[in-house]
């Protein structure tokens, strides 16, 4: 995908690669990228500050964090727990995670902010319980160099000799799956039913509809 | 299924088709920008060469990024003033409404729409901000988007979206004095967890939401995204239409009001509505409550002891664990006396007008603790105009408050004002996350603003109602 920017042109029926651990239930927004690395007007260059403050002290030393250790660099899929993503609905976040390399998150559940801002960028969200995220963790723990296979067709995720089911939500199915996700296009083509729409409520003043012209070209 | 509740019917009036992808096109009648999260969004649209679809829609401030001290131009930080720059630009070439600095309008996000009346009952409403779950409290369904879905709306006037469940939360009974909208949404968060929320959309009622003002409403319904509900509603009543008419869209306009009163009526949630779930809570029960932990879920009344993660679930022990470590407590002890250096009142939770009054109240007569920092930062300029014509910013700046200018300052710490090292913060906002507040070390407490200011004049954690001379009404 030549630019990320413009959100992904195809389908995503599966992810394959290595993966990384991130252990802990809430791990929100702000530990994903603090905020004060925000102050800026793109989205390039933020994948070197995923888990900044997780990763370095103040003296910036690294610290104990899967994302530093060398056996996961290159990891692609990402294991978390409860809660993923709470917090602020920045979409640096999952922006700062797919720069870094990670294609596909799979975690016991997610901030739902979070997962449609995965969604919107292609990263697949799936959830499986807690016993099987755990064993997976384990697994990718001690197997860094090994594959595991996301489907997301199947809603499964293989690893070694397992085959554990995973759930994608319906709607991130259809659009990863079917690649039916540039929703800007999907709804623009839709212009004189929002017109309508407008039109039927009784706060948006006529004045505040633009003419058919624009609103269809 | 839910049926007959304000989010079914305010959904219904703005659903304009079903997409391929089996979501709903959803109509937005009021979408809010500020300058993190919007310039990603506009930068798509250049490249797609797509202009803004309904920019009378749109309407946008600063407040993330902006100093609350020295706001002369170019502001000292080159980052800040290239983000106000680029905002600039942007609303400039899209004809969207701003409200910088000069207007006398700027304020936080969540703040300037409602003091203006453009936060209505029935409207959908939604900004790059997880805290736009704040307008619900006007019988708004409002929730925080992505930048990609920002586009979206700058595109379309639209988002694509699932339905969501309704919860109906029933707080019964009266709020004892010194207790606020603010412990009770500590609590809910604490009772239903962080998570507890997603694929919910929360409905708050009963006695205890009926008799708060508006802006307790608006702490409420703000905090709804804690506990991982995207939005929260109280349905309109008097006290909401009571609020509408005094604002810049209706005042003098009886006509215009009563036409907009009559859709306002229809939306509420019928009497005979189904829920997916419904929560009942005890308000009579509550104390103010503080939080002892790293996520606002990890909350207790003053006078109750710290829990013990030894008996919580493992995961829940866990996240206990690291939080009680970060925050250097201990299981059994109260809150109480917990020794803070820095007493923030601010963010778009509470530092509206009422805030600023109750906190004032307890400052009055006394004096910041020796070696702690405070600062009140109104929520907006219209905010800090009310409370110095009441004079509530000679009660802070005697007491040895900083008295700042609008906007989300130390509540995620993007401007200067910021934690250092491992201070401890009593903080009126609505995030105790690690690192939240500018500091990696730095420790939040989340409480109501009379906490605060009780805090900030004894130096520690305090039961406001131990103070004397404190009405607390």
């Amino acid at each position: 995908m030549s630019d990320v920017s413009e959100g992904p042109a195809d389908t995503v029926e599966e992810v394959t690669g290595t993966g990384i651990p991130v252990r802990g239930n809430d791990i929100d927004t702000d530990q994903i990228i603090p905020a004060r690395f925000m102050k800026v007007v793109t989205f390039d260059g933020l994948g070197q500050y995923s888990f900044f403050d997780q990763r370095f002290t103040e003296e910036d030393e690294e610290k104990d964090h899967p994302f530093n250790e060398e056996r996961f660099q290159g990891a692609n899929v990402l294991v978390v727990n409860s809660n993923f993503g709470c917090g602020s609905s920045r979409e640096h976040a999952p922006q700062a995670l797919m720069r870094w390399g990670i294609d596909a998150i799979i975690g016991e559940s997610f901030a739902e902010i979070f997962a449609g801002n995965c969604l919107a960028l292609g990263i697949p969200t799936l959830t499986a319980d807690h016993e099987s995220i755990n064993a997976l963790q384990q697994w990718v723990d001690n197997h860094p160099d090994e594959e595991l296979h996301v489907d997301v067709v199947r809603e499964t995720v293989e690893y070694d000799d397992t085959e554990m089911s995973a759930n994608v939500d319906k709607a991130q199915h259809k659009a990863l799956v079917e690649g039916v996700w540039d929703t800007t296009a999907l709804m623009k083509a839709n212009a004189n039913a929002v017109r309508e729409t407008a039109e039927s409520l009784v706060y948006v003043a006529d004045d505040e509809i633009p003419d058919v012209e624009s609103a269809d070209d | 299924m839910s049926e007959g509740t304000l989010y079914d019917k305010v959904w219904d009036a703005h659903e304009v088709t079903t997409l391929p992808t089996g979501q709903t096109q959803l109509f937005v009648g009021l979408h809010l920008i500020h300058e993190v999260t919007s310039p990603q969004a506009f930068g798509m649209l250049r490249e797609r060469d797509i202009d803004v679809a309904y920019p009378e829609l749109t309407h946008a401030t600063v407040d993330h990024i902006v100093p609350t001290d020295d706001r002369s131009r170019p502001f000292k930080n080159d980052a800040a003033e290239r983000m106000m720059a680029e905002l600039e630009d942007n609303v400039r070439e899209a004809g969207i409404e701003f409200d910088d600095p000069t207007t006398g309008n700027q304020g936080i996000v969540h703040v300037i729409g409602p003091e203006q009346g453009i936060t209505q009952p029935g409207k959908t409403i939604v900004c790059g901000d997880s805290h736009t779950s704040t307008h619900g409290a006007f019988g708004a369904i409002a929730f925080g988007i992505g930048t990609s879905q920002i586009r979206d709306v700058l595109a379309t006037q639209c988002i694509a979206m699932e339905k969501q469940k309704v919860r109906r939360i029933e707080v019964e009974g009266e709020l004892g004095p010194g207790v606020g909208a603010k412990d009770v949404i500590l609590e809910i968060i604490r009772r239903l967890g962080t998570d507890g929320g997603v694929g919910y959309v929360y409905e708050y009622a009963g006695e205890a939401i009926e008799n708060l003002g508006m802006e307790g409403r608006m702490s409420i319904c703000n905090m709804s995204i804690e506990g991982g509900a995207r939005a929260g509603y109280v349905n309109p009543d008097e006290t909401t239409y009571e609020w509408l008419a005094d604002t810049d869209e209706f005042a003098d306009q009886p006509e215009k009001f009563a036409e907009h009163k009559e859709y306002w009526e229809s939306i509420r949630s019928e009497e005979d509505a189904e829920y997916d779930d419904v929560v009942t809570i005890d308000g009579s029960e509550l104390e103010p409550v503080v939080t002892w932990g790293t996520t606002p879920g990890q909350g207790i009344g003053i006078t109750d002891p710290i829990p013990d993660p030894e008996e919580m679930e493992s995961g829940d022990a866990d996240v206990a664990r690291r939080a009680q470590k970060h925050m250097r407590v201990e299981p059994g002890e109260t809150m109480a006396g917990y020794d803070i250096d820095v007493a923030f009142l601010g963010s778009c939770t509470n530092a509206r007008l009422p805030d600023l009054r109750a906190a004032a109240e307890v400052v009055e007569g006394r004096e910041v603790a020796d070696d702690v920092r405070a600062f009140v930062v109104p929520g907006s300029q219209r905010v800090k105009a009310a409370a110095e014509a009441e004079g509530l910013d000679e009660v802070f700046t005697e007491a040895g408050f900083d008295w700042r200018d609008a906007g989300c300052s130390m509540c995620l710490g993007m401007n200067d004002d910021q934690l250092e090292g491992d201070e401890a913060c009593a903080s009126s906002s609505n995030r105790n996350f690690v690192g939240r507040q500018g500091s990696k070390d730095g420790r939040t407490v989340l409480m109501n603003p009379r906490m605060v200011a009780a805090a900030a004049v004894t130096g520690e954690v305090t039961d406001v109602r131990e103070l004397k001379g404190v009405s607390l009404a």
